[in-house]
């Protein structure tokens, strides 16, 4: 016999060591120091480095809000790209992560789908939007698409997931009831989803505020054309105005987004 | 029993045998070269509650199944008023299902529809679906979902949802929703096995009154040997994916029972 009993030789271990698991922390810890050695992190880089955000926080207080009109405008504008993308972004959403669904579509259709979706993701929302504003140009159109295509690439995916994990056996029963494909999306699969939909469709809402005053440093529209500008010119108080703006907003619509999640329940 | 077949099969559809089924050499292999129906030969009566008895894991869910298919049968005949089910596709097949009821096992409401969307979903077949989407189903439907609620013993539980309902309630609005679609046969896959006792039979006694005063022939699949004796007018025994006993309720013996489940230990 290979196997000796523990209880028979007086060592029982009741936790076994993972020495392979030890091994990658400690080659982990190794790399990062090593790294860090290579970016030329030293104990005098970072006393310089605090000296600057020191004066860099002085300089930002207190708010600059003189420019509010300029704020206000960009920030409007942000909004506006971020809830016409989350639109449109979900409608389209909706077909594809359909058709992405290995339970209810045929292979044929799901894995060009699932290709088209990693297409859309593989890129940060910044590079598609670069992409798009040397393609189409300037302005609110280019954040616009961008943001459009990120939201594709985000909730196509997690809409397929969501309808590959309902219950098959709720389906069979509308679909022995002669009920045709649609019929059986509108009875049997949708109510299954919907609750899950909401939720994704809220936090892409989210996630697209935050991107739409982002994508105007490239020139793609919005409070982030402003905020750039602003850097640029070392008027921190501005910054620091346009900043409180964008946290505001951020947290009315994570107020508005949990109220829409408890409405559709 | 090839004698039976080819008269009930040839005739033209009258009375109560124009809801007669007939299946003829039917099989199902999931894989190849492992058959899970083994050629089987009926002829199902247009009336009455028929009980098919078996082990765990002999065909009877498949069986059922091929009849509205669910499953694809690998070869064989289903006659159906006057149609060869196992050869429809599509729009025809639809057509086809929605004069088939189905009860099952667990029921398979849709959990976050109400009762009332649940029982319009045996309507499916014959509601365009923007209808559905909309909800706005014909009002002759709508109130025969009432009635049927009464008749279940579910008068007021229209606007529950289904997920707040129990395993017996549960089966009743299933039953409901088969008979919502005017079936010419129902079909139920183990309706009791999710139940306890007393449940099992006054579910048993809904689809046996239904099957009486409707006029409408029940298949069902069932574990229980007592319930099936008790309600069924008559009772098939599978085994190993053939039919092992085809007759009434007390015809069937001890001798019969071993036959189709093996082995006498489990009778004491």
């Amino acid at each position: 016999m290979i196997v000796t009993d523990p209880a028979a030789t007086g060592q029982r271990t009741a936790f076994a060591p993972n020495w392979l698991g030890r091994l990658g922390w400690v080659a982990l810890v190794i790399y990062v120091i090593y790294a860090g050695s290579q970016l030329g992190f030293s104990a005098e880089r970072f006393s310089t480095g605090l000296e600057h955000g020191h004066r860099f926080l002085v300089r930002m207080f207190p708010p600059n809000f003189e420019r509010w009109e300029l704020i206000y405008d960009g920030i409007l504008e942000s909004l506006q790209i971020a809830v016409i993308a989350t639109f449109f972004g979900v409608l389209i959403s909706l077909p594809v992560g359909l058709m992405a669904a290995r339970n209810l579509m045929p292979a044929w259709i799901s894995w060009p789908m699932r290709g088209v979706i990693a297409l859309c993701r593989s890129f940060h929302p910044i590079i598609v939007a670069i992409l798009f504003v040397k393609a189409i140009g300037f302005g609110a159109l280019a954040g616009v698409m961008a943001l459009i295509v990120a939201s594709i690439g985000f909730i196509s995916k997690l809409f397929a997931e969501a309808i590959e994990e309902i219950s098959l056996k709720q389906v069979e029963a509308v679909r022995a009831s002669g009920a045709g494909f649609l019929s059986v999306l509108i009875m049997g699969v949708q109510p299954q989803v919907l609750p899950r939909f909401i939720g994704f469709a809220t936090y892409q809402l989210d996630s697209n505020l935050r991107n739409s005053t982002m994508v105007g440093i490239v020139g793609g529209g919005g409070i982030g054309a402003a905020l750039f500008t602003a850097y640029q010119r070392f008027d921190f108080d501005v910054v620091l105005a346009i900043l409180i703006v964008i946290v505001s907003l951020i947290m009315v619509a994570e107020i508005v987004s949990g109220w829409a999640r408890r409405v559709f329940q | 029993m090839q004698g039976q077949v080819s008269p009930l099969a040839s005739a033209a559809p009258q009375g109560d045998d124009s809801r007669a089924l007939v299946l003829r050499g039917l099989r199902k292999e999931y894989r190849a070269g492992q058959p899970v129906l083994r050629g089987i030969d009926l002829v199902l009566p247009g009336s009455g509650l028929t009980a098919i008895i078996g082990p765990s894991g002999t065909g009877k869910s498949t069986l059922i199944r091929c009849i509205n298919r669910l499953v694809q049968p690998t070869s064989g005949e289903i006659l159906f008023r006057g149609q060869d089910l196992a050869k429809l596709s599509g729009r025809s097949l639809r057509s086809a299902r929605r004069r088939i009821g189905m009860v099952f096992q667990e029921y398979n409401l849709v959990e976050r529809l109400t009762v009332m969307e649940n029982l319009l979903c045996g309507r499916l077949g014959y509601v365009p679906a923007w209808r559905a989407w909309l909800r706005r189903f014909p009002a002759q439907d709508i109130a025969r979902a009432f009635d049927l609620l009464d008749a279940v013993g579910l008068p007021g539980f229209a606007t529950r949802r289904a997920d707040a309902l129990s395993g017996g309630q549960r089966q009743r609005v299933g039953i409901a929703r088969a008979i919502m679609q005017e079936p010419d046969i129902i079909l139920a896959d183990e309706p009791t096995s999710s139940l306890d006792p007393k449940t099992s039979v006054e579910i048993m006694e809904i689809l046996h009154r239904f099957a009486a005063e409707r006029n409408i022939p029940v298949i069902v699949n069932i574990h229980n040997v007592e319930l099936a004796k008790r309600f069924a007018s008559r009772i098939i025994g599978m085994t190993g994916g053939s039919v092992v006993y085809d007759g009434p309720p007390q015809g069937l013996t001890e001798a019969d029972l071993k036959t189709i489940y093996g082995g006498e230990n489990w009778m004491e």
